[in-house]
C-alpha cells in the first residue's frame, strides 16, 4: 500500500469513527454532562472547565512526542545528533514549573469548589429546603419524608425549584446513592449519616442508582427522582397518604428483607422516629439493640 | 460421633464445596486438567530431576525472576479470561435478557479479575523483572539475601495456588477486589470466598513484603564499587522508590487483612456493621495501602522507559537528576493521596481539599518525567523496536488517563463520576498502559540477557497494535458509559439506556486484546523454536548503557567474573565509546548451594491458609509449625554457599565467549 493510501484510509476511518459517535450520542442521554439541577450544573461547568485546562497538557505532549519521534527517527541521517545531551537547567526549570502553575489552578478551584459544593451544605437559597430520609436496604431505596408524614420505596418526588436535603443511611452493607442529573453522590452507610443536597431544575423523572456494589441484587437496586411542578407535588403526597400502608417497625422489618427489582410503593403513615431508630440500633452493642421506645 | 469427628477434621469442607455450575465446571477442569497435563508431560520426558534441580531449587535471581514471570503469564491468562466472561456478560445482559451469568457469580469473576490482575499479575511481573535485572544492573552477583528472595517467590506461589483454589473448591470473594466490609463480613458474606481472598493476599503479601525488604537492602549495600547513589542506573532508583513504599504500605494490608479475618473467624468488630465495628475504618486502612500500590507498580515501569528511552534513542536520559527527585517526590506523595478513593464517604470540605490537592500535585513530577522522557528523544537517533514502541503507546494512552485523572481528583467533580465506569476506564488507563505496558518494554527489552536469543521483532509489533487498538476500543466507550450514569460492576442494565451497543464496543476490544495476547503467544513460541538464527553473542544486542548489557548472554549464574568498577552514569556506554575492554580476570565466586527450603515454607504456607479458610484449625497450626521448624532447621544449615572455583568460572566463561566465533 501506498503511504498515501494508508493516511487517507486512516483518515476515512477516524472520520467515520466520530461521525459514528456522535450520531450515538445525539440519540442518548448523557446524563453528567445533561443536568437537570443546579448542583449538576456547576458539577458539569467544572467538568468542562478542567477539561479545558487539561488540553494544555495533552497538546504540547502529543505534539512533541509525534515531532521528536519523526525529526530523529534513524534514518533521517541530516537530523542534529547530540549524544552527549543532558539536560538542561533551563529546560528543565520550564517543566517543573509549567505543571505546577496549572496544578496551582487546579488546586484553586478544588479548594473553592469543595466548600462551595459541599453536599452536606444546604443549598443557598431563600424557599424553605425539603427534608427526605433515605436508607439503603437489601436491595432498594427507603424515602421518608418526616414532614409530611408519608414514605415510598424506589421513588422519590421532589417539587421543582426547590433545595431538597436527602438524609442518608443504611440498614444493610455500604452502598452509595447516585441520581446522575441532579449531581453528586454520597455514600449510605450503616450506623452514619450523611446529607446529599440536590435541586431539580425542571419537571421530568430522573434516574437513581446504587453506585457501590451492595451483593447480588445490587444491579436492580435502582429508584427515580420525579421532580413536579407544586400542585403535582402535592397531588403525589396526597397519593401517598391515601396508601393503605403502615410503616411500622413491623412492617419495617418485612421490608428490610432482602428482595430485588423492587417496584414503587408508598406509606401513608410511618413512625416519625423509624430513621433515628434505624442509625442508633448500629450505635448499641450487638444483642442490646433498642425497643420501640427507644431504651436499651 | 463420626460427625463431630469429621467437623473437627473437615471443617466446613464437604461436596457441596466442588462447583455446580456448567462455567465454573468449566475453570475448575482447566485448572486440575492442566496441572495433569504439566505433571504428565514433566514425568514423560523424565524432566522432574532437571526442574527441582535447576528452578523449584534455584536461589539464582534470574531463575527466580524467569518463575514469576512465567505464573504471571499464566494469570494473565485467567484474568483476561475473567474479562472476557465479564464483557459477554455486559454486552447482553440488557433488558430481558439477563446473560450468561447470574449475579453472585458475575461479582465472584470481577472480584477475581481485580485480585489477580494486581497481585499475581502485576506483582509478580514486577518482582520478576527486578529479579531478572537488578543485580546485573548494580554490578552485582546476588540480591542481599538469596534464601529469603526465594522464599518469597514460593509464598507469591502459595497465594496464587490458594486463589486458583477457589475455583475448584468452595467459592470466591464477591465483595469486589478490596472487599469492602461489611460486604465481606460473615453476615453478608457466609462462604468460604472472602477468606479465600483473605488469605491467598495474606501469604503472598507477607512475600512481597519481604522482597521488598531485600531489593533495598540490594541497593543499598550491593551495588558495585564506584556507583554512588547518583550514578545509579534509573530503573534502580525507581526499584528503590517502589521498594520503599512496599516497605511502608504493606504491613497496613497484612495488619487489616488480619483485622478482617478476625472479625469473621472469632468474631471480633473491628468492621462490622454493628457491635461498635467502623467499616469506614477499613476503607481508610486498605487505600493507606492501595494507593501507594498504585505507585510501586508504576514507579519501576517508568524506570524501565528512563532505560529503553535513552538505549532507542541513543542519548542519556535527559535531567537525571530530575528524574530521581520526580520519583522521591511521588515516593512521598503516594502517601498522602488516599482519601481521594472515597471523597463521597462525607468527610469534610477541608479533608477532600487537602487530598483533592495532593492528588492533583502528585501529576507535577509525573508530568516532569513525560517531559524528561520525550526530550531524552530530541537530537536521538531513535529506532522503532518494540521497547520503544511500548513507551509510545504508553506515552498518548498515560497522558489521556492522567487528565482524567485530575479531572477526579477535583472532589465536586469526583461525586459525578466516582464508581462510575469513567472511573474504571481511568484507572485501567493508568495500569495497563502505565505498568502492563512498561513491563512488555522491560520483557523484550532484556529478554535476550537473560535467555540469549532475542525475541521475533514483527510479532512484538502486531502485539503492540492490537493492544493499543484494542484498549483504546474497550476503554473509550467506558468514559462515555460513565458520563450516562452507568456505575461499575453491573451485571445487567435497563435496554431503554441504550448503553448496550458501547458494552458491545468494549467487548470488540477485548477480542482485539486477546489477539495482542495471541500474538505475544506466538512471538514467544516462535522465538524459541529459531533461537538458534535469533542468538545473540554480542551480549549487547541494543546498544545499551548500562552494565548488564557488558556480561554475555545468556548472564552466567555469577552474572561477572569480576565485579566491575563505577566511574560515571552510563558505565558501559562510556567504556564503548572509548574503547575499553576488560581484562578477563577470574576469581573464585561464593554462590548461595540450591535449597528447597523456600518451596517447603511456601507448601506449608499455602496449607495455612487452606486450613484457615476452611476452619480446619488442627492442619493451620501444624502448617505454622511446619513454618517455624523449617525457619530453624534452615538457620541451622551452616554452610549455605558453596564455592564456584576459578577455573571453573573461567571455563563456562570461556564458552560464552567461544560461541562468538562459530557463527
Amino acid at each position: 500500500m501506498k503511504k498515501r493510501t494508508k493516511i487517507g484510509l486512516i483518515l476515512v476511518l477516524v472520520a467515520l469513527i466520530v461521525a459514528l459517535t456522535s450520531w450515538y450520542l445525539r440519540r442518548h442521554m448523557v446524563a453528567v454532562l445533561q443536568p437537570a439541577g443546579e448542583v449538576g450544573h456547576k458539577e458539569r461547568n467544572l467538568i468542562a472547565f478542567s477539561a479545558a485546562l487539561s488540553v494544555l497538557v495533552i497538546v504540547p505532549v502529543f505534539v512533541l512526542l509525534g515531532m521528536f519521534a519523526w525529526k530523529y527517527r534513524e534514518s533521517n541521517v541530516h537530523a542534529k545528533y547530540s549524544p552527549e545531551l543532558e539536560g538542561s537547567n533551563l529546560a528543565e526549570t520550564i517543566w517543573w514549573l509549567i505543571p505546577t502553575a496549572l496544578i496551582g489552578i487546579i488546586a484553586v478551584i478544588t479548594w473553592r469548589s469543595s466548600y462551595a459544593m459541599d453536599p452536606f451544605k444546604r443549598l443557598d437559597t431563600n424557599k424553605q429546603t425539603l427534608h427526605v430520609q433515605v436508607v439503603a436496604l437489601d436491595w432498594k431505596w427507603l424515602f421518608i419524608y418526616p414532614d409530611q408524614k408519608v414514605a415510598s420505596v424506589n421513588e422519590a418526588a421532589v417539587p421543582v425549584g426547590t433545595p431538597v436535603d436527602f438524609e442518608l443511611t443504611s440498614d444493610t452493607v455500604m452502598t452509595s446513592f447516585w441520581a446522575p442529573q441532579l449531581g453528586g453522590q454520597m455514600y449510605a452507610m450503616p450506623g452514619m449519616n450523611t446529607h446529599l443536597n440536590l435541586e431539580a431544575g425542571k419537571v421530568g423523572n430522573y434516574r437513581g442508582v446504587a453506585a457501590n456494589v451492595s451483593g447480588k441484587g445490587f444491579a436492580g437496586m435502582n429508584f427515580t427522582v420525579k421532580a413536579v411542578g407544586q400542585a403535582d407535588f402535592t397531588k403525589w403526597m396526597q397519593t401517598a397518604k391515601h396508601s393503605t400502608g403502615k410503616l411500622t417497625s413491623s412492617s419495617y422489618a418485612q421490608l428490610a428483607r432482602p428482595s430485588q427489582n423492587v417496584r414503587p410503593s408508598y406509606y401513608g403513615t410511618i413512625d416519625p422516629a423509624l430513621y433515628d431508630t434505624i442509625v442508633m440500633n448500629y450505635m448499641m452493642p450487638s444483642g442490646t439493640q433498642t425497643n420501640a421506645e427507644g431504651s436499651v | 460421633m463420626f460427625g463431630q469427628f469429621a467437623n473437627a477434621f473437615l471443617g466446613r469442607l464437604s461436596w457441596h464445596a466442588f462447583p455446580q455450575d456448567a462455567i465454573t465446571r468449566g475453570g475448575a477442569s482447566a485448572i486440575v486438567f492442566g496441572g495433569f497435563a504439566i505433571v504428565a508431560l514433566i514425568t514423560l520426558t523424565h524432566r522432574w530431576k532437571w526442574l527441582w534441580k535447576e528452578w523449584l531449587t534455584s536461589q539464582d535471581p534470574k531463575r527466580i525472576g524467569v518463575m514469576y514471570i512465567i505464573v504471571s503469564v499464566v494469570m494473565l491468562l485467567r484474568g483476561l479470561g475473567d474479562v472476557a466472561l465479564m464483557r459477554a456478560q455486559q454486552a447482553t445482559s440488557a433488558g430481558n435478557s439477563h446473560g450468561i451469568l447470574d449475579a453472585n457469580h458475575f461479582q465472584q469473576i470481577f472480584s477475581a479479575h481485580g485480585t489477580i490482575m494486581i497481585f499475581f499479575v502485576a506483582m509478580g511481573f514486577l518482582f520478576g523483572l527486578i529479579n531478572l535485572v537488578l543485580p546485573l544492573q548494580l554490578g552485582a552477583r546476588d540480591v542481599a539475601f538469596p534464601f529469603l528472595n526465594a522464599t518469597s517467590f514460593w509464598l507469591f506461589f502459595g497465594g496464587m495456588a490458594l486463589i486458583n483454589l477457589s475455583l475448584v473448591i468452595g467459592d470466591f470473594s464477591a465483595a469486589g477486589w478490596l472487599a469492602y466490609p461489611p460486604l465481606s463480613e460473615l453476615k453478608f458474606s457466609p462462604t468460604t470466598g472472602v477468606d479465600y481472598w483473605i488469605w491467598s493476599l495474606e501469604i503472598s503479601g507477607v512475600g512481597s513484603l519481604l522482597s521488598g525488604i531485600n531489593f533495598l537492602v540490594t541497593i543499598l549495600k550491593m551495588r558495585a564499587p564506584g556507583m554512588t547513589l547518583m550514578k545509579m542506573p534509573m530503573f534502580a532508583w525507581s526499584v528503590m522508590g517502589s521498594m520503599t513504599l512496599v516497605a511502608f504500605a504493606f504491613p497496613i494490608l497484612t495488619v487489616t487483612l488480619t483485622l478482617l479475618a478476625l472479625d469473621r473467624t472469632i468474631g471480633t468488630h473491628f468492621f462490622t456493621a454493628g457491635g461498635g465495628g467502623n467499616a469506614m475504618m477499613y476503607v481508610n486502612l486498605i487505600w493507606a495501602w492501595g494507593h501507594p500500590e498504585v505507585y510501586i507498580l508504576i514507579l519501576p515501569a517508568f524506570g524501565i522507559f528512563s532505560e529503553v528511552v535513552p538505549t532507542f534513542s541513543r542519548k542519556p536520559l535527559f535531567g537525571y537528576a530530575s528524574m530521581v527527585w520526580a520519583i522521591w517526590a511521588i515516593v512521598v506523595l503516594s502517601f498522602t493521596v488516599w482519601l481521594h478513593h472515597f471523597f463521597t464517604m462525607g468527610a469534610g470540605a477541608d479533608v477532600n481539599a487537602f487530598f483533592g490537592i495532593m492528588t492533583a500535585v502528585i501529576a507535577v513530577p509525573t508530568g516532569v518525567k513525560i517531559f524528561n522522557w520525550l526530550f531524552t528523544m530530541y537530537r536521538g537517533r531513535i529506532r522503532f523496536a518494540t521497547p520503544m514502541l511500548w513507551f509510545m503507546g504508553f506515552t498518548v494512552m498515560f497522558t489521556i488517563g492522567g487528565v482524567a485523572g485530575v479531572l477526579m481528583s477535583v472532589p465536586a467533580i469526583d461525586y459525578q463520576v466516582h464508581n462510575s465506569l469513567f472511573l474504571v476506564a481511568h484507572f485501567h488507563m493508568m495500569i495497563i498502559s502505565g505498568v502492563l505496558f512498561g513491563y512488555f518494554a522491560g520483557l523484550s527489552y532484556w529478554f535476550p540477557k537473560i535467555f540469549g536469543f532475542r525475541l521475533h521483532e514483527g510479532l512484538g509489533k502486531l502485539a503492540f497494535w492490537c493492544w493499543s487498538i484494542g484498549f483504546m476500543l474497550a476503554f473509550t466507550p467506558l468514559y462515555i458509559l460513565g458520563l450516562m450514569g452507568a456505575t461499575r460492576r453491573l451485571d445487567h442494565y435497563d435496554a431503554s439506556l441504550g448503553w448496550q451497543p458501547l458494552f458491545i464496543v468494549a467487548g470488540i476490544g477485548v477480542i482485539f486484546v486477546l489477539l495482542g495476547v495471541g500474538a505475544q503467544v506466538l512471538q514467544l513460541v516462535l522465538s524459541i523454536w529459531q533461537r538458534d538464527q535469533r542468538r545473540d553473542l554480542t551480549g549487547d544486542p541494543w546498544g545499551g548503557r548500562t552494565l548488564e548489557w557488558s556480561v554475555p548472554s545468556p548472564a552466567p549464574e555469577y552474572n561477572f567474573t569480576t565485579l566491575p568498577v563505577v566511574t560515571a552514569r552510563d558505565q558501559f556506554w562510556v567504556d564503548k565509546r572509548a574503547g575499553k575492554t576488560v581484562e578477563a580476570r577470574y576469581e573464585d565466586i561464593l554462590l548461595p548451594k540450591n535449597t528447597g527450603m523456600g518451596l517447603v515454607i511456601g507448601v506449608f504456607a499455602f496449607l495455612v491458609g487452606f486450613g484457615m479458610i476452611w476452619h480446619m484449625y488442627w492442619l493451620a497450626v501444624v502448617a505454622l509449625l511446619g513454618i517455624m521448624i523449617s525457619v530453624v532447621v534452615r538457620a541451622c544449615d551452616n554452610e549455605p554457599e558453596h564455592i564456584l572455583r576459578a577455573t571453573e568460572v573461567e571455563k563456562m566463561d570461556n564458552a560464552l565467549r567461544r560461541r562468538k566465533q562459530y557463527v
